[in-house]
């Protein structure tokens, strides 16, 4: 029988996928891994790819269309074979928001664009369909629970309310992959634990509550300070100096590297807000918020603390070129420890960001402009920063957001401290 | 309040309907000097003389079809049959003149008749006479169908059948003439398309009418001590249906076993399973069940005939597969 191609979710937020591009076209011969469509999420364009072997039999949505996750887009089979009558009937949810037509049938593959890694999605869906409850799916969704993980108790192993109701009330563990979302780690780390939860104390669980009710649901508050960029400026123009033509370094590789390895030394302002607990990351993944054309995403830059400025701004550019192009991968815009968003390049003196859940902190980079200071009983003009940090009040207090600020400014105002 | 059976009740209906409107009357096989083959109307030829309650041969065709055109010339007909069973005779009058009445004439020609009598099985009354018409009916657009199950909605539905501007069916059971329950005096109606909440839970619905009801409220005390909660809702009114009052009770219990006296094949209940899938999805956590007559003509043996009809026992046994704990 033909083996169904369906839209698969393809980031943990997508409900329905723009079918961009057929890369492969009926009678073309698949094989499981490659790339059939690529296919716009709501956040990337995204591989769609084969899960069986065979051929290409027909095309169920046309280029341009929008899909339901789980609605079939294509056939897969035996050279020839007929697709069940049933199973090929046309979905009335697929919303073809173009009146066209059928893809091009002389495109032809182009397989130097299709070379990249198939995407890894978390579990394929042809590992067979959850049996579950409509709604037992409904609580899972609502809770953001993966069925997939959850042993059924109803007949056949159906997944039912009681069951979700178990799996909630557990600590997130298991049934929680938005917690257990494993990260890829690219380069090898000094400690091999890369978090520790700490169960929230009865003040901490007080302090949560009292906080989320009176300015919720997560209450905020911010803290600004002024650094004084000259050494940095120095430092940066003499490290180009140095580099010549072998790449060239901004303030906003300085301020990530600077902020990545204050992170490291506050491993209290890098953490998760777990509802029961806070997770405390020993390793630090920054975010960088990226403008892009309807909307912000925020890519991540893994391990940041480890990476040399060098790294960490072609790293930056790299990953902030493709945000804008729509091409990031799930993995490399969800997992980030702690956030930075930079207004400066459009002259914002300072401004304030919003925390981006279950992060617990996000510091805003504003402008750097020349100011009059006082130095030295003189009034000087002195290049100078404001920073502004949004902190999560049920897990950064007041003090500790401030240490974290003044070890960050004393990185910036002396860049040989970061080498401490 | 006072005490009635449920055959008092529908006479105290049809009394007091005919001393409020003189267009009202009575007409069918020994509804007069017999006073009703159930003893429906009973002394209600005495009070309102042979104009008003009309003895009519065994001819259920021809009296259906006296009373369509009774109601056409401006009368209120209410038509006994002596048992839904004979009724079959006049099926054609029935769907294709009362029923298509007042769509044929573009509205000029309302339709008000109602059609009362015995439905479903009583005791060792064998196949023919044994059935469960309510699918049938409540398949017709243009017909009202209401099945009550206590004496105070036997009085309030038939008041409100006699009342309506449309054919009105009404399924009574032979079985349910004796039994008793509270009925208020004078003027009380139930609207026609509301259903009624017999028994109040959280952990599933049972939907029934008719003599079903009885057995889903023995079934509900079964559960009951089994510490499962049902909600009982008994329908009342088959054609309008209260979808509302259903989904209601299923968003709130999330399952649903469904309870009828007639065949499962293209039944009330399949009816009542379409609106729960359709608009109860997301709140199903098990699969709706059914608890029907067995899928055979109905046996005369006593032991086979109550082994094929709905029980209590069953009923708790599907209750107990869509809570899974079976």
């Amino acid at each position: 029988m033909a083996t169904k191609v369906v839209m698969e979710a393809l980031s943990p937020t997508m409900e329905e996928g723009r079918l961009v591009k057929w890369i492969k076209h009926a009678g073309d011969a698949v094989k499981t891994g490659e790339t059939l469509a690529e296919v716009e999420t709501d956040k990337a364009v995204m591989e769609l790819v084969a899960r069986a072997d065979g051929q290409l039999l027909q095309i169920a949505a046309a280029e341009g269309s929008t899909v339901p996750v789980g609605n079939v887009v294509a056939y897969i089979g035996a050279p020839g074979e007929k697709i069940d009558a049933s199973a090929a009937a046309p979905q009335p949810s697929a919303v073809s928001r173009q009146p066209s037509v059928n893809p091009p049938p002389s495109a032809g593959p182009q397989p130097s664009a299709v070379s990249r890694q198939p995407v890894p999605v978390a579990a394929p869906i042809e590992s067979g369909r959850v049996r579950a409850s409509p709604l037992a799916r409904r609580i899972a969704k609502d809770s953001g629970v993966d069925l997939r993980l959850l042993t059924g108790s109803g007949p056949g192993g159906r997944v039912v309310k009681k069951d979700l109701e178990e799996a909630v009330a557990r600590p997130a563990t298991a049934a929680m992959p938005t917690v257990q979302r494993s990260v890829p780690l690219p380069t090898p780390h000094v400690t091999t634990v890369p978090y520790e939860d700490v169960p929230l104390t009865q003040i901490r669980k007080t302090i949560a509550k009292r906080l989320s009710a009176s300015l919720g649901p997560i209450p905020h508050f911010f803290l600004t300070t002024e650094v004084d960029m000259e050494r940095a400026a120095e430092a940066r123009a003499a490290l180009n100096a140095q580099l010549g033509d072998r790449g060239k370094i901004g303030f906003n590789d300085i301020i990530l590297q600077a902020v990545a390895l204050a992170l490291a030394k506050h491993r209290a302002c890098n953490a998760w807000f777990q509802d029961d607990h806070i997770r405390y990351w020993n390793d630090v993944h920054l975010g960088m918020a990226v403008a892009v054309e309807d909307g912000l995403i925020t890519p991540v830059i893994r391990n940041a603390d480890l990476k040399s400025l060098t790294q960490i701004g072609a790293e930056a550019r790299e990953l902030a070129q493709r945000a804008r192009a729509r091409r990031l991968k799930p993995e490399e815009y969800t997992g980030a420890t702690f956030s930075v968003s930079n207004l400066g390049m459009y002259d914002i003196d300072q401004f304030t960001a919003v925390i981006n859940p279950p992060e617990a902190g996000i510091v805003a980079i504003g402008t750097i402009t020349e100011r009059p200071v006082v130095v030295g009983g003189q009034v000087a003009p002195r290049k100078r920063l404001r920073l502004t940090m949004s902190c999560d009040h049920r897990v950064i207090d007041g003090a500790t957001g401030a240490t974290f600020l003044q070890t960050l400014r004393q990185m910036l105002e002396n860049p040989l401290a970061m080498l401490l | 309040m006072p005490t009635l059976t449920y055959r008092d009740a529908l006479n105290q209906a049809l009394r007091e309907e005919m001393q409020r409107d003189p267009n009202v009357f009575l007409m069918g096989e020994e509804v007069g000097v017999y006073q009703g083959a159930y003893k429906v109307s009973r002394g209600l030829l005495e009070e309102f003389g042979p104009r008003r309650v009309v003895d009519t041969p065994i001819a259920e065709l021809g009296f259906a079809g006296i009373g369509i055109g009774a109601a056409m010339a401006g009368l209120r007909p209410v038509i006994e049959f002596m048992t839904w069973n004979f009724a079959l005779l006049a099926l054609d009058q029935i769907v294709n003149s009362a029923a298509k009445m007042l769509y044929m004439s573009g509205g000029q020609i309302p339709m008000p008749i109602v059609f009362r009598g015995p439905n479903g099985a009583a005791l060792q009354l064998s196949s023919q006479h044994s059935q469960a018409w309510e699918a049938w009916l409540a398949h017709i657009p243009g017909l009202k169908v209401v099945a009550p199950a206590t004496p105070a909605d036997a009085k309030g539905l038939l008041k409100s059948a006699i009342r309506d501007n449309n054919p009105v069916i009404v399924l009574e059971g032979e079985i349910l003439y004796n039994t008793k329950g509270e009925v208020p005096e004078g003027e009380y109606v139930v609207s026609i398309g509301k259903a009624d909440l017999k028994r109040e839970g959280r952990d599933v619905t049972l939907i029934c009418h008719s003599k079903t009801v009885t057995i889903t409220l023995k079934a509900a005390d079964a559960l009951q001590e089994q510490g499962v909660a049902a909600d009982v809702l008994d329908l009342r009114s088959l054609r309008p249906l209260d979808e509302a009052a259903i989904l209601a009770s299923v968003a709130k219990t999330n399952r649903a076993v469904v309870v009828e006296e007639g065949w499962p094949h293209c039944g009330v209940g399949a009816q009542v399973v379409d609106v729960i899938q359709r608009d109860a999805f997301d709140q199903l956590d098990a699969p709706v069940l059914r608890i029907t007559q067995a899928d055979t003509p109905m046996p005369y043996n006593k032991q086979l005939e109550r082994a094929a009809k709905p029980s209590p026992e069953k009923i708790v046994a599907a209750a107990r597969r869509v809570l899974y704990l079976e």
